[in-house]
């Protein structure tokens, strides 16, 4: 960002010169662009399919797991770490899951949170050789990610245990059910009303929030967006998760699994961006010192940073074994690569500080579009591989030169 | 003023070096002759390591204008291996061993007797025997050099200059750290060297040990050559008079105090070094401030000034720390920082970048981030309050940036020292430690600082400043406290204080 402007009166929010200001918000925004590009290619390659309503609830399903543990994930590398275990710490809490369902027969709610309280205990205890110890944590999570699959190949004996209880493979598989009944859409068919309405209701709320904010903001005497622009990016957003909505409610309604995560994208973006812990993990990451000289209690923003991410990844674990309905050795094979992708695409800094959780799923989506994309297009796993880490490395490139960029201009 | 003379070895002529929005030499002539040891003296910031670096080639040609000529020739050094090629070496104050690598290893870094890229350890250690020799080091050179003292490091740092085949060694503040026996031992081996017939530029603050070694000495001052003596007749006053020698013009606002209640009083304050634990860096300090007082601190590199303030502010440095601290009378605990925070203490650190911004965040998540309480209710934090606060304090402090919402890394130096003392100032502080509130900032922001530091002062805040800065302290201080070697040397009321007088304390030598 240039410093080329100068200071506005406060009581004139008149927005600069429209072409710096469209260059700023394209460089915000880039990752959002580059989502659309990948999105419109794909649907061209591949005749529009990719945008078919039973492929939009498969790339939802398919991508979950990953999504979730990327929430976790960002936050992680904000705070200016990593975390290898991931992975592992899906297998042992899905085989967790497992054993306390099919084997001890516990009811499926109480297993689920026995299993996201392990997840906890296994974030703690990494957390703490991290943030009290002081080891650094991309060793202790190399240690987690070995330990772990060595205690889920323990737990299991070696051998899948299933099938889970219905609960858990709705939560992982299933779809709303149709509660209100269907209504038609004309040449669309028929569609079911409750998705729709949850749609819609989603799509007001966040224009309400946005309004308000905006309101806010002018009666703070902030610049803000002119209005157009404003109303823009609100129709914009409204148009894509009504399309997204109104194509699932024709399929098979709304997966259970999107609705967890819109709650949690939810929960955590604001967590991250508006809440005391939020603010502290930024602080840490940015400048360990300054965050220390500022009174930040950097171990223990530390440690449950870890703890939230042994949630996460359970809650990962859980849904993935229920998705297979069954929890099996290998499970969750380098999801933690998947994960770390998605953080560093979605446009986090390796040096921390920087991040968006909203980010880091637009960074999860874009790999699972690939994923899906060049599948649909009959293309060799060992193809995808190759454009998955080459669009890693393009967006971090990217990232990396538009802030020399920004440098350099000063 | 000099002119290149068969004698000379070398000479700096016109010599201008600036940093971004600072001018650290103007115009600078340095000669030295043939087979002298030369001394520079000035105070911290008088541009005497820049000088220095700039003949090393740690300043690369292209970043001065000006001239250096070396042995006749000019020289036009890109880097340290180009000077070192020459003869000119360079040992820094922080001496750059590799603490794992052995001695002879060390010695031979980045010029490994090697043959066909293999390292011939025989050759390597029976060389590396000579050098130490003639330096007076009985070790064996297969020894790692972290294992060593200080200074027997040093020794084997010049080993090293030696083994370059070194025509014109420059040592920077050789003896800060070295007892008086290695002291000795080594002003010993620098007079060897002369007599070997090398060339030594010394950097001292040290002046006793300057006037006993040297043959010459150039003293430097605001970035200035100001004069060139022969050190056979001079007197440690005559060279503090030529360091500090300039009128203070009207360079700071004026204020008068209305001086209260003690608000912070230090006592019996010691601090023991982290990384060297036997070391004592802060030795029983005792310093009060009153409410609606400026207190300067003045002490030399390496005399404990950020040592105790930090350590001060919730033991944020040092081991062993003991004594107390008392708040309007009242003992409190400064164990972390936020004790420290909550019992109304503030710290702006020498060395913002570091210690004092989130370079990544923008201006109003740095105006807040030492006070996020007093902006959240129930941990949730307004951010339109946030905005208002940050837009507050940009008005009040003339930040330039066009927005709160820009990067604090877009900001110039002046504006982000403005920012930490925003940040400060939120939490509402009682008292303010500003650590060399002015580094790194140009003139005018210099007194829109001081300003503040006024305005402050004012509000019957009590502020601490610590600054190398003799003139800023006189300028700005009601009353200033020296320290040299940990500790306070001195208690200087504003009337009675000159820069000679803080000069004498500050380099008061305390045995140990």
């Amino acid at each position: 960002m240039s410093a080329d402007v100068s200071t506005p009166p406060v009581t004139q929010p008149v927005a600069p010169g429209p072409p710096r200001r469209f260059r700023l918000n394209l460089r915000q925004s880039g990752i959002y662009v580059a989502f659309a590009l990948i999105v419109v290619l794909f649907t061209v390659l591949t005749d529009g399919a990719l945008l078919q309503p039973g492929n939009i609830s498969n790339i939802v399903v398919q991508n979950s797991y990953v999504l979730i543990l990327a929430i976790g994930m960002i936050l992680v590398i904000i705070s200016g770490h990593i975390d290898l275990s991931v992975g592992s710490v899906v297998a042992v809490t899905g085989a967790i899951c497992a054993v306390l369902t099919v084997q001890w027969g516990l009811p499926w709610w109480l297993a689920v949170l026995a299993t996201l309280g392990a997840g906890a205990l296994i974030g703690a205890a990494q957390g703490y050789w991290i943030a009290y110890f002081g080891i650094p944590a991309f060793i202790v999570t190399l240690g987690g990610m070995l330990v772990f699959r060595a205690l889920t190949l323990t737990v299991l004996g070696n051998q899948g245990i299933g099938p889970f209880p219905d609960e858990i493979r709705t939560l992982a598989n299933g779809f709303t059910g149709g509660y209100l009944g269907n209504v038609g859409l004309g040449p669309l068919g028929g569609a079911d009303l409750l998705s729709l309405l949850m749609g819609i209701l989603v799509v007001a709320g966040f224009a309400f929030v946005q309004w308000r904010t905006r309101r806010a903001r002018l009666g703070y005497g902030q610049t803000v967006d002119p209005f157009p622009l404003f109303a823009v990016k609100i129709l914009v957003a409204a148009a894509v998760v009504l399309f997204v909505v109104v194509q699932l409610a024709r399929f098979r309604n709304l997966p259970w699994v999107l609705v967890l995560l819109a709650v949690l994208v939810l929960a955590y973006s604001l967590m991250a961006s508006r809440s005391v812990f939020g603010r502290h993990i930024y602080a840490v990451g940015g400048n360990l010192q300054a965050a220390t000289l500022s009174g930040v209690r950097v171990k223990p923003v530390t440690f449950w940073v870890f703890v939230n991410m042994g949630v996460l990844a359970a809650l990962a674990g859980v849904i993935f074994a229920g998705r297979l309905n069954q929890a099996g050795p290998t499970a969750g094979n380098a999801f933690e690569l998947d994960a770390i992708a998605a953080a560093f695409i979605g446009g986090a800094a390796v040096q921390g500080g920087v991040g968006k959780v909203i980010g880091a799923i637009t960074g999860g989506l874009i790999m699972g579009v690939i994923n899906n994309g060049m599948s649909l297009i009959g293309a060799p796993s060992e193809r995808v591989m190759l454009v998955k880490g080459l669009v890693l490395l393009a967006a971090v490139a990217y990232d990396v030169w538009t802030k020399r960029r920004a440098g350099a201009a000063r | 003023m000099a002119d290149a003379t068969d004698a000379d070895i070398l000479l700096m002529s016109g010599i201008t070096k600036s940093f971004p929005g600072v001018t650290a030499l103007r115009d600078v002539t340095f000669a030295v002759r043939r087979g002298e040891i030369h001394a520079i003296c000035g105070e911290n910031g008088a541009g005497k390591s820049t000088l220095m670096k700039i003949l090393s080639g740690v300043h690369p040609h292209g970043s001065y204008s000006g001239e250096v000529v070396f042995e006749g020739e000019e020289c036009r050094f890109a880097g340290i291996r180009d000077s070192e090629a020459r003869g000119v070496v360079i040992i820094h104050q922080e001496l750059a061993l590799v603490g794992q690598l052995s001695i002879a290893e060390n010695l031979f870094l980045g010029n490994e007797m090697a043959h066909r890229g293999l390292i011939d350890w025989n050759r390597t250690n029976h060389e590396a025997e000579k050098h130490l020799r003639r330096v007076g080091l009985r070790e064996n050179p297969t020894v790692a050099a972290g294992e060593l003292g200080v200074g027997k490091q040093q020794l084997v740092e010049i080993a090293k200059a030696l083994s370059k085949e070194v025509k014109l060694l420059i040592l920077d503040e050789p003896t800060a750290a070295l007892n008086d026996d290695d002291s000795a031992h080594l002003l010993d081996l620098l007079r060897g060297l002369r007599d070997d017939g090398i060339t030594c530029v010394v950097i001292s603050h040290k002046l006793g040990e300057v006037t006993a070694i040297a043959d010459t000495i150039t003293i430097l001052r605001d970035g200035q050559s100001i004069e060139t003596l022969d050190a056979s007749d001079v007197t440690e006053e005559r060279i503090i008079a030529g360091m500090v020698g300039r009128d203070l013009e009207h360079r700071f606002p004026p204020r008068t105090p209305h001086v209260g209640e003690e608000a912070l009083r230090i006592e019996d304050w010691t601090v023991h070094s982290p990384t060297n634990p036997g070391r004592v860096v802060v030795d029983h300090a005792t310093l009060s401030l009153r409410r609606g007082e400026v207190v300067g601190l003045a002490g030399l590199m390496g005399a404990g000034r950020t040592e105790l303030a930090m350590s001060v502010f919730g033991r944020s440095y040092g081991v062993d720390i003991s004594g107390r601290v008392y708040k309007d009378g009242r003992e409190i605990d400064v164990r972390t920082v936020r004790s420290a925070i909550r019992n109304g203490i503030a710290y702006v650190s020498e060395d913002r970048k570091r210690y004092g911004l989130n370079l990544v965040a923008d201006v109003k998540q740095n105006v807040s981030a030492a006070g996020l309480g007093l902006l959240s209710r129930r941990n949730w934090v307004n951010e339109h309050e946030e905005f208002r606060v940050a837009e507050r304090f940009r008005d009040a402090l003339r930040i330039k940036t066009p927005s709160v919402a820009a990067g604090a890394r877009t900001l110039s130096g002046g504006n982000q020292q403005k920012v930490v003392l925003a940040k400060w100032m939120f939490t509402e502080p009682d008292v303010l430690i500003l650590d060399e509130p002015t580094r790194g900032v140009d003139v005018g922001a210099k007194y829109e600082i001081y300003t503040i530091v006024n305005s402050l002062a004012e509000q019957g805040k009590a502020v601490l400043v610590i600054s190398s800065e003799l003139p800023e302290l006189l300028g700005l201080c009601d009353r200033i406290y020296t320290l040299s070697a940990g500790r306070i040397t001195g208690e200087v009321p504003r009337e009675e204080a000159t820069q000679e007088r803080l000069m004498e304390y500050m380099t008061q030598e305390v045995r140990r």
